[in-house]
């Protein structure tokens, strides 16, 4: 266990806990401004309906001869079917049903196809396990050193993009009309923050698990959120938790092979927001119970109680 | 289509029709109240209740998952409500990190505790298990008459029979102030209905019908009971009577057409075995609410306010 965290126990090992960094970094700042666009739910959406492009992606691969299991083949599937599904989600929207029904449906619709395209895969598959299930609550064990250089460096490029957009990110989240008569176009904008979503996504299916991956995006901006009032310091606290949260959770899961990675990450993750909620200074839960004890004692003291 | 039906494929067809009533009825009153992703939070929230409760009493009957469940909902509830009010994000993110944590952590949990094997595992909570509901002791239909061979009927089909009547029950009974606290909560709470105490209770019916479609359909495509059958229902049109009705008639034949295509489509167009038949219910009743857009008047072609 403290080998796998002290980057002792084997060079893939570790580069699958640095891969898993870099996307805990990129998830945790994309995260900030998801929760800023009020977009959270609409990513859980999105990574469900990774699912059923994961397994076809896999059966097309099987069907020309291929290994079936390349990730970037795999993601590339998954990329298109999340996008259908971010456009299902559009277009129920803009019927009578609210938003977040749109979403509810697609998320379990999609999630529902993905299942029976996996229970197909296992029938086709028989007796071999294709090592897809791993995709729904993430698994390290096994990653190649080709999936991990992916993944990092995917994350390198989520964070890239992330740093250069981060002004007319800033500008929409907050004041969408101003950053309108700015020359800046929420519409597009927003489109450019759906990408880096759907890249966080991605990248953290075979980490996270496309069922948990959402958490990641949004706990570590919640936790970060309690410590500052300044979106980009937000989204860079956000980045830390994340690194740290990605980190523990893969050297975890090498170290201990039965555990699934994702639940790990995320219950870390959720640890962090407790103790930022607690422990922050001016919005954390004690600071604030000191703030109240002392207006008391102040308002006492001038009333002469 | 003899005995062989009767014992493997009618359980699963009556367990999965009264799970998708019990949840579609609830459903009807989120969908309207925009609470949808209620539904997903109970859905989600459902595991680790069902574990924690597991674990606690060594007992998988269904009182006892009940009040697991109906505990993990209270728990849930109260932590959106904290995180909302606490770290002051928008509701939608507050549900998001509650509900991914509770679900790693019930994740976590069942890995944990190797409380595999009895009726819960990971696999179970994402696929759910209902092809393994079936009726070892019927010899064919004559069984339905035959009181020693219908003691052998998964005891699944009792519990959910009895909380599928209690949700249509309290449904039914609550009707008038449900509905007007639905439309109008202010009207509702100057008429004097307590609306905190309904909208509450809504949360717990649904809780309840989630726990019901858990043995069936597994945590995440129970959304799609929850969310999918209303929803189609709600596109067709705007008599909340005629809704939910609709939204029964739906249910049930997502759910029949759902475990029949699983089990006879596959052999016909010569593929080997069978595919998930919760997968498939899912699927049938997205499609539902897909070609429902397309309905004349509510639909797609109607630009809404």
């Amino acid at each position: 266990m403290w080998d796998a965290l002290l980057l002792q126990s084997g060079y893939n090992a570790a580069l699958v806990s640095i891969g898993a960094a870099l996307l805990g970094i990129a998830a945790g700042a994309v995260g900030a401004f998801v929760n800023l666009r009020r977009r959270a739910l609409v990513s859980d959406a999105m990574a469900h309906a990774t699912l059923p492009g994961v397994g076809l992606a896999f059966l097309v691969m099987v069907a020309f001869g291929g290994e079936g299991r390349n990730l970037a083949g795999l993601l590339t599937g998954a990329a298109l079917s999340a996008a259908l599904g971010l456009w299902a989600v559009q277009r129920l929207s803009r019927t009578r049903l609210p938003e977040d029904t749109a979403i509810g449906a697609v998320l379990s619709t999609f999630y529902g196809a993905g299942v029976v395209i996996l229970t197909v895969v296992q029938e086709l598959n028989a007796g071999r396990p294709a090592g897809l299930e791993g995709f729904l609550l993430g698994s390290t064990a096994g990653m190649l050193r080709a999936d991990a250089m992916l993944i990092a460096g995917g994350g390198a490029t989520v964070l890239l993009a992330l740093w250069l957009l981060r002004r007319p990110l800033t500008m929409v989240a907050f004041d969408a009309p101003h950053a309108r008569m700015m020359g800046v176009s929420p519409t597009w904008t927003d489109a450019a923050l759906m990408l880096l979503t759907l890249g966080v996504v991605l990248l953290g299916l075979r980490v996270v698990g496309l069922i948990l991956i959402v958490a990641l995006l949004i706990t570590p901006a919640t936790a970060a959120r309690m410590w500052t009032n300044r979106a980009g310091m937000v989204a860079a606290i956000a980045g830390g938790i994340g690194a740290v949260c990605g980190y523990i959770g893969a050297a975890t899961s090498a170290a201990v092979p039965d555990l699934p990675t994702g639940p790990v990450i995320v219950v870390l993750a959720f640890a962090a927001f407790v103790l930022s909620a607690l422990f922050a200074p001016n919005r954390g839960m004690i600071a604030r119970a000191l703030s109240r004890l002392r207006l008391r004692r102040k308002l006492g003291a001038a009333h002469g109680i | 289509m003899g005995s062989e039906f009767v014992a493997l494929t009618l359980p699963p067809l009556i367990i999965a029709t009264l799970a998708a009533l019990a949840c579609a009825l609830p459903g009807n009153f989120l969908i309207l109240r925009r609470q949808a992703m209620v539904g997903d939070a109970m859905a989600h929230v459902v595991l680790p209740g069902i574990v924690a409760a597991f674990l606690l009493t060594g007992s998988a009957s269904t009182p006892v998952m009940l009040a697991g469940a109906m505990a993990a909902a209270a728990l849930s509830s109260a932590m959106i409500e904290g995180i909302r009010r606490f770290a002051g994000v928008e509701t939608g993110a507050a549900m998001g990190v509650t509900f991914t944590t509770m679900f790693a952590a019930g994740v976590l949990l069942l890995e944990m505790s190797h409380a595999s094997g009895v009726h819960l595992d990971v696999e179970h909570a994402l696929y759910g298990n209902l092809e393994s509901l079936i009726w070892f002791d019927a010899t064919g239909w004559a069984s339905l008459l035959d009181p020693t061979a219908l003691r052998g009927l998964p005891p699944q089909i009792a519990g959910l029979g009895m909380v599928t009547a209690l949700v249509a029950g309290a449904v039914f009974l609550f009707w008038r102030p449900l509905t007007i606290a639905t439309f109008d909560e202010s009207f509702a709470a100057t008429a004097g209905i307590p609306v905190k105490l309904l909208s509450a209770g809504l949360v717990g019916l649904t809780a309840l019908a989630a726990v019901a479609a858990f043995s069936a359909v597994g945590s995440i495509l129970t959304i799609a009971m929850l969310i999918c059958p209303p929803a189609t229902a709600r596109l067709l049109t705007d008599d909340l009577r005629a809704q939910v009705v609709l939204s029964m008639v739906f249910a049930t034949l997502s759910a029949i057409g759902g475990t029949l295509i699983a089990g006879y489509v596959p052999p016909l167009i010569g593929m080997p075995g069978t595919v998930s038949a919760s997968g498939m219910i899912a699927v049938t009743s997205g499609v539902m609410l897909a070609l429902a857009t397309f309905a004349p008047r509510r639909g797609l072609t109607t630009p809404q306010a």
